[in-house]
């Protein structure tokens, strides 16, 4: 299927695979805040995920480790927030801020002698037959295993917000602290495996970037996606479809704007590239105003920071 | 003699800067309702946290049937069957019933057994709960049918009971009874904290009273009066507030079926709101939290705005004005919420007197503060309203409750006030304080101020009213003259019956 010079199952593949790491970013970001944190530094982890998990892949050849090394650096990131935050009782905010502007340097520093490199190829992901089916072989069972492992932690912190204890617990410590307080749950240990949660996250979010959809490693590459996943999260109503259906449009636009822009469509090059921001953001607050309650799905404790009073 | 279940002995607990509890001790029987009666700061809180495994004693220890009690957190105290319902309702709003209640529970049923588990022990104990409904859409009295239900789910062995009425209309308190009598018919303790005595001589079979943390007495609260326990519980004779007969004057404030709506999604509504008050009148308005109180506060001091010719003061149009503006014309208004609405918890009484001072004693010139002149008048308003305090540079939340209360209701009074409306002004306030505002605001009506009392405590209303009023789901009933009405009548109001007619066939 053609429309002009663009072949939709070749657009709906490439739309998945942009999408996917703002999605990882925005599940990690989701759950860091229904349990009331709001951490601002999700650019700064993926950025850090980005360069860890290029150079663990790099160096060991193996873009699996390369994945696991950038989980862990944006979890290794994602507890210093924890530490300023939830033991030393610093702003959130800020520290959030300065978490990112730190994570933009300290990769820039660590990727140095990796410009210019060509990371390990990441398989595609074997589906057999399914893959033959026409139109959505191309579009939908042709990516690599990181595309579907992303759909399934959405399905995961869906139903574990839903359905499972944990997950109510780290809603109830994200609605009324006091109270989960009151009632005797832990809620600095349930806060920091939150955060550490969307470390991880922002972290194979940002090596997604850097060993499949770009591949390459060049400093400040993940341009501002952890800022629209932080964007995303608010808009989706701290929902986990909404915010996929979210990342996908946002993924969709990215692609379709590439391919206008190749296409030499007459609109100046900046408005198309600043067009998945706009139309992302604009949807998003479209679908989520006008109803008073949309707003009530915030987390109760959102931002404010818990000190055991007694 | 009953058998003994929970015995304390020597219980210590020690904060920096106070003893919170000194050396108390006392038994609590199986099946027993026991009453700790004392001041706000007496050391309840404190006492009942230790038992519930919230806070750990520094010395001393207790004993749960015999065997050693010392439970490191709640779950630990949940497992061995105490089970707390809190003063400050330890929910979720934005979860349902059911989610409330096994948050609570050491291990829940799956969600489906659960809420069938909660409609048959609602309905046993005259409790009744829709347990798919999100919380935030309940009532006071709602709420706290959960926290018991949750309760009660675990077959608790002591049930604490954290000031429990102070939301409920009369109604709603004689039903609660009714399920604490039928629970320690079965053979659950409750240990009942209040500092209402009427009721803990209705209900209790023993009371423990505490004060500056130590306790004074161990009694039969059925063998005192009400003013024995008082004295006890306060250590000092109650005068209460005196008021003169006075004329009234005209018509100073008029509101004319206003609605409006809550800025706040659980918020309640105003609907259709009328009332006039007069120059030297004090109107109780009195209602159950959460029906239109706040809203009626935020929307006659100007912070939330209205049609312009639906609020009237002294014939003039003031809807639309924000509250600097009503101020400068003689309205003035303390809200509930002390440290953070009425007062900036982190700024100096001096600069807290500023904020609402700043227009009518003009503390301000072209812009500048002039910090001599208000520094006076938190001095001022330090002095005449007896606000214990090193001094006006120490930050409101340094204050204690009371004091700080005297200071923001100072605030206003000193003001010269036409119209002054406050929204509970002696919630936990200690009673000598209470005592002191109550009186300070019908010193003001005796001047000649027009006084709007809205509060959750009948016995205040009574105490100071001339006319009265009752808000329910954002109405307000009809005014009526505060002489001769029953707190019967006056829960009847409450509960909703606008028209009062059927109650006085009922009576006679």
């Amino acid at each position: 299927m053609m429309i002009g010079s663009i072949n939709i199952a070749v657009l709906l593949a490439a739309l998945m695979v942009a999408a996917t790491p703002i999605l990882l970013a925005a599940i990690g970001e989701l759950v860091v805040e229904k349990a009331g944190v709001l951490n601002l530094g999700v650019e700064g982890m993926m950025i850090m995920g980005a360069c860890v998990g290029f150079i663990v892949a790099v160096n060991t050849g193996s873009p699996l480790m390369g994945f696991i090394g950038a989980a862990l650096g944006g979890i290794a990131l994602s507890l210093l927030f924890a530490l300023l935050t939830q033991a030393l009782m610093t702003n959130q905010v800020a520290s959030g801020l300065a978490l990112t502007l730190f994570g933009l340097g300290l990769s820039a520093l660590l990727g140095q002698k990796y410009v210019g490199i060509t990371p390990p190829r990441t398989p595609k992901l074997d589906l057999g037959p399914l893959s033959e089916i026409p139109f959505f072989g191309r579009a939908l069972f042709s990516h690599d295993i990181m595309v579907y492992l992303t759909l399934a932690l959405v399905a995961a912190v869906w139903w574990f917000l839903k359905y499972a204890r944990a997950g109510m617990i780290l809603r109830a410590v994200g609605e009324n602290h006091d109270a989960a307080h009151a009632l005797g749950y832990h809620v600095k240990r349930v806060r920091v495996l939150a955060i550490m949660f969307g470390g991880a996250c922002a972290g194979l979010g940002g090596a997604y970037l850097s060993l499949i959809r770009v591949p390459q490693w060049t400093e400040g590459m993940t341009v501002g996606i952890g800022w629209i996943a932080l964007a995303l999260v608010v808009f989706a109503s701290w929902r986990p479809w909404r915010a996929m259906a979210g990342a996908y449009l946002f993924g969709g636009i990215v692609v379709l704007q590439l391919n206008l822009q190749a296409a030499g469509v007459k609109i100046p090059v900046e408005y198309l590239s600043m067009s998945p921001y706009l139309i992302t953001i604009a949807v998003l607050v479209f679908i989520s105003s006008g109803k008073a309650r949309g707003a009530l799905n915030a987390p109760g404790s959102l931002n404010r920071p818990f000190h055991a009073s007694n | 003699m009953r058998k003994p279940l929970l015995c304390l002995e020597g219980l210590t607990k020690a904060y920096p800067g106070v003893l919170a509890n000194d050396d108390v001790s006392f038994e609590i029987g199986e099946g027993q309702v026991h009453a700790l009666l004392g001041e706000n700061g007496a050391g309840k809180s404190t006492l009942v946290k230790m038992i519930y495994g919230l806070v750990k004693p520094d010395k001393g220890q207790m004993t749960l049937r015999g065997q050693s009690y010392a439970p490191g957190q709640p779950s630990e105290a949940r497992l061995k069957g105490v089970a707390m319902v809190f003063q400050h309702f330890s929910l979720f709003d934005a979860l349902d019933v059911a989610e409330n209640v096994a948050l609570g529970m050491e291990n829940p049923p799956a969600m489906r057994d659960l809420a069938r588990r909660i409609r048959e022990v609602s309905e046993e104990y005259g409790l009744p709960l829709d347990p798919s409904r999100l919380v935030g859409d309940l009532s006071a009295g709602e709420r706290q049918r959960v926290e018991i239900v949750r309760c009660l789910l675990q077959d608790p062995k002591l049930l604490i009971m954290d000031e429990p009425t102070s939301v409920l209309t009369p109604q709603e308190v004689e039903v609660l009874f009714k399920t604490l009598r039928q629970l320690s018919a079965e053979g659950t303790a409750i240990l009942y904290i209040s500092h209402k005595l009427d009721e803990i001589r209705a209900l209790c079979d023993e009371a423990t009273i505490l004060r500056g943390g130590r306790k004074v007495a161990t009694c039969d609260p059925r063998e005192k009066t009400a003013r024995e326990l008082a004295e006890l519980m306060v250590g000092q004779v109650l005068t209460p507030p005196e008021r003169e007969e006075r004329p009234m004057g005209d018509v100073v404030l008029q509101v004319e079926n206003l609605s409006l709506a809550s800025n706040n999604p659980f918020g309640t509504s105003l609907k259709d709101i009328s009332f006039s008050l007069r120059a030297g009148e004090v109107l109780g308005i009195a209602g159950v939290a959460g029906n239109g109180q706040d809203e009626l506060l935020l929307m006659l001091s100007g912070e939330l705005l209205a049609p312009s010719a639906q609020v009237q003061l002294k014939g003039q149009s003031i809807g639309h004005l924000g509250p600097n503006a009503r101020r400068t014309l003689g309205l003035v208004a303390a809200p509930e919420e002390r440290l953070g609405h009425a007062a900036a918890p982190d700024m100096s009484l001096t600069e807290n007197a500023l904020l609402s001072g700043a227009e009518r004693k003009g503390l301000t010139r072209f812009g500048f503060i002039d910090w001599r002149a208000t520094g006076e008048f938190a001095r001022d308003i330090i002095a005449r309203f007896d606000v214990r305090t090193p001094g006006p540079h120490v930050l409101a939340r340094a204050l204690s409750g009371g004091n700080l209360q005297k200071f923001v209701i100072g605030r206003e009074i000193e003001l010269n006030p036409d119209v002054i409306i406050v929204n509970q002004p002696t919630w936990g306030v200690d009673a000598a304080a209470a005592a002191f505002i109550r009186q300070a605001l019908l010193d003001l009506a005796n001047k000649g101020a027009a006084v709007l009392v809205i509060s959750q405590d009948l016995d205040e209303l009574l105490e100071v009213a001339d006319s009265f009023a009752a808000l329910n789901e954002g109405r307000l009933t009809p005014v009526r003259s505060a002489k001769g009405l029953s707190v019967d009548e006056i829960g009847l109001m409450m509960g909703g019956a606008h028209d009062m007619h059927p109650a006085h066939e009922g009576a006679a």
